[in-house]
């Protein structure tokens, strides 16, 4: 995105390009400027280059072209322990030789600390972390969170200006890791440092970040805030990957402004945003998120764009009711609509109509 | 007194028992016996060939270390003579008598050589003293002691008596004595030998010196080597692996011998020097049949052994860790320093003792190739064992070695512990 001007790039990646086998590119062409105090999520499927990217900004690999600019200065020649960014393993890493003191204690004597310095900066790191009474425990005798706490306070206790972390959470069970989540975003707001979090986790990269680079293939396919990129998704990838999506194939019949015609393959003509597509005749994935549909059972309404849908199944899930219904070809349209009393429960095979706001479906590249 | 409703007062609680009222501790028991049982008797067969071809053999080799039964068993005269007197006691006429008479039925029962040789241990050249008088003991008349000094006035030598003596009793100590070049004095007091016969001592610190001098050159050699091992891609590794294990497979025999023909004065590595103008033709290195040669081909010999654990070991060290080191501003040395090598402790632990403990018992590669200078104990163990034939001397130096080795081993315990070795 361009609204990142220069001046304010605390990290820059230009035209960096990363190729391990000299055949293929795993990283193709990245350019990416992130500001001082922003937290970003680089988020994708494995091997999608994210993790490449965050070990070259590490230091752990070399870029194979490109450059890859710190405060303005290029570091593709720094050695990682020259570069002050601070580092969260997905395993943790701790050192499992030293106590948890001294793990902390690790990056303050190699850079010539004094001994009562060191104790205030690792009992404030601790603290932080709520894990002030820990320090003479070796690591093994830590939970799996508490280690996770320790190692970001590790990563914090030298004051750099960059935290990169590696799917830090990955190895939590979901309760622990949601809670996790918002401790480092709490501790990223009072810090005020610059976080890079690599994940495949959606959910957690909407809940923590300010911007979300969505990578695949080598290539950032959308970078964008966590609403902007769940709302307007840019292109069918990004909006297959991030949240759950119902697909409905058509061909493009007109573009006007921002408005696109879209026949589908039953024949009916809908109304959906263009988003990326140009040329009518070209085929066109409409996509419509869940909690969008909704489920008309007493005929059409006027100000919604309406289709002939039955319903195959119904899922109970607590909160939500998840219905499963056939649309317009489409044997897996998905609608979620919220648990409120006095709901009439639909049956498999219950013919019914669903709409949406023609500007919540969105007209894409298949 | 038990009261089921004051449970918390000290009292037994109440015992568990099973469905049927047995109590549950027997009820286990008798569940667990039978796999037991079952355990046991898939063991014993080994059990069984240990204790035959391990333990008993080396019970009673220890046994000879100690036993000494050449001499009381052939001289029960003189023994009881010794018995009750001191040390360093004149004999009287009374001994010589005893004597005479136990020569007599050695001569008879053709054991004179044996005794003879039994004090030649401690006092070397007696034994002819015993075989001759033993052929001339049954035309002897009182008083003895004059016939004996006619016969060799070498008869009333104290230092003779003084062997003679400690060689009398059941369980000596004279073996472990001499292990250690120490000996009794006529008087029973303990004494050093003469300068040029202390050997022993000189080569147990020869023995650990070079042994702990190899496991040092084996793991400097040996840790990039496992290094590598670890970190390189699986089809490389595996390669690498390959050149490691290859000497091992192969004869010890064999690489001892190859060793021979690279570092002999006329071998391949002096003749390349030679030929490249380096070192002399007159000139060449000695490389062979001295320490050197020990410690070379001990080295190559036994690098496998460090190689191994140390490879166990770092393969399960994740590289996450060098790299979380390096991202706190650790430079690639400290990172070693610091991470690395502290988790590498319990490879170098095992592979140092497994080393240090080959090569103190290693015998055939240092027998082949040390020379005078680079023999090892073991050497001479075997010597008394195939030449001297002085088995209780043997086992008196092994027990000696397998002591040392022992204490070493619980040093390492102590300092390091045993449960942080790792063998692979």
């Amino acid at each position: 995105m361009k609204d990142t001007g220069q001046n304010t790039a605390f990290v820059e990646f230009k035209s960096v390009q990363k190729s391990y086998d000299g055949v293929s590119l795993v990283v193709k062409d990245l350019n990416l400027a992130i500001k001082k105090g922003e937290f970003l999520t680089m988020l994708g499927p494995s091997g999608s280059g994210k993790t490449t990217c965050l070990m070259m900004l590490a230091g752990f690999e070399t870029a194979t072209n490109g450059e890859i600019l710190l405060d303005g200065r290029p570091i593709n020649q720094v050695p990682p322990h020259k570069r002050g960014i601070g580092m969260v393993f997905q395993n943790y890493a701790l050192f499992p030789h030293m106590t948890v003191g001294e793990n902390l204690a690790f990056p303050l004597e190699v850079r010539g600390m004094g001994k009562s310095e060191r104790e205030e900066k690792i009992n404030r790191a601790l603290d932080m972390v709520q894990m002030g009474d820990f320090s003479h425990r070796r690591p093994a005798q830590l939970s799996g969170g508490q280690q996770q706490r320790i190692a970001l306070a590790r990563a914090l206790v030298f004051d750099p200006a960059v935290v990169l972390m590696d799917e830090p959470l990955g190895a939590l069970d979901k309760q622990l890791r949601e809670h996790m989540q918002y401790e480092i975003k709490h501790l990223h707001n009072s810090l005020g440092i610059s976080v890079v979090y690599v994940t495949h986790d959606q959910g957690e990269a909407l809940t923590m970040s300010d911007r979300i680079a969505v990578f695949d293939d080598g290539r950032i396919q959308q970078l964008a805030s966590p609403q902007e990129l769940y709302e307007r998704p840019q292109n069918s990838f990004v909006a297959g990957f991030i949240g759950e999506n119902n697909r409905i194939m058509g061909t493009l019949v007109s573009v006007k402004g921002d408005h696109a015609r879209v026949k589908l393959q039953t024949g009916e003509v809908i109304t959906a945003a263009a988003v990326n597509v140009t040329t009518p005749g070209q085929q066109t994935m409409v996509s419509v998120r869940p909690e969008r549909a909704t489920i008309l059972t007493n005929g059409d309404q006027d100000d919604l764009q309406t289709l002939d849908a039955e319903v195959i199944e119904v899922v109970y899930m607590g909160d939500l009711f998840r219905t499963v219904l056939k649309v317009a070809g489409n044997e897996n349209f998905v609608v979620k609509t919220r648990n409120t009393t006095g709901q009439n429960l639909l049956t498999p095979g219950q013919k019914v109509k669903i709409g949406w706001v023609a500007s919540d479906a969105r007209a894409l590249d298949p | 007194m038990t009261h089921a409703d004051q449970p918390d007062q000290g009292q037994e609680p109440e015992l568990l028992r099973t469905a049927d009222g047995l109590l549950l501790q027997t009820a286990l028991n008798r569940v667990s016996r039978r796999a037991k049982i079952k355990a046991f008797l898939l063991v014993l067969p080994l059990l069984a060939f240990i204790l035959v071809s391990f333990v008993a053999p080396i019970g009673q080799m220890l046994l000879r270390s100690v036993n000494n039964d050449q001499f009381y068993s052939n001289m029960p005269e003189l023994t009881l003579w010794f018995a009750d007197k001191e040390f360093g006691v004149e004999p009287d006429e009374m001994a010589f008598t005893a004597l005479a008479a136990d020569l007599t039925f050695a001569a008879k029962e053709r054991t004179a050589g044996s005794v003879g040789t039994r004090v030649n241990y401690d006092l070397p050249g007696s034994r002819s003293l015993f075989t001759s008088a033993a052929r001339k003991a049954k035309g002897l008349n009182p008083p003895f002691k004059d016939a004996f000094i006619k016969i060799n006035k070498d008869w009333v030598d104290p230092e003779l008596w003084a062997a003679m003596h400690a060689a009398s009793a059941t369980y000596t100590s004279s073996f472990y004595l001499a292990a250690v070049d120490r000996k009794r004095d006529t008087d029973g007091s303990i004494i050093q030998v003469d300068e040029n016969r202390r050997i022993y001592v000189q080569l147990f610190w020869r023995t650990l010196w070079l042994s702990g001098l190899i496991a040092v050159l084996c793991l400097l050699l040996g840790f990039p080597v496992a290094h590598l091992l670890a970190t390189l891609p699986m089809r490389k590794a595996s390669l690498l692996m390959i050149l490691v294990l290859l000497p091992f497979w192969t004869s010890l025999l064999v690489r001892t011998t190859a060793w021979m023909v690279i570092l002999q004065g006329q071998g391949v590595f002096n003749n390349i020097l030679v030929s490249l103008g380096i070192v002399a033709d007159d000139n060449r290195f000695e490389l062979m049949y001295n320490q050197t040669g020990s410690i070379v081909a001990m080295t190559h010999i036994l690098l496998p052994f460090m190689i191994l654990p140390l490879y166990s070991v770092m393969r399960t060290i994740p590289p996450s860790y060098a790299r979380a080191a390096r991202s706190l501003g650790a430079t690639s040395w400290t990172t070693f320093r610091r991470i690395y090598l502290p988790q590498t402790i319990p490879g170098i632990g095992a592979g140092g003792l497994l080393v240090f403990i080959l090569a103190v018992g290693y015998y055939i590669t240092p027998a082949l190739v040390g020379g005078a200078s680079g023999q090892l104990i073991s050497n001479q163990i075997a010597f008394h064992m195939q030449d001297s034939l002085n088995w209780s001397m043997a086992s008196a130096l092994a027990a000696i070695l397998l002591a040392a080795v022992l204490v070493l081993y619980w040093l390492y315990d102590r300092l390091i512990g045993i449960d942080n070795m790792k063998l692979g």
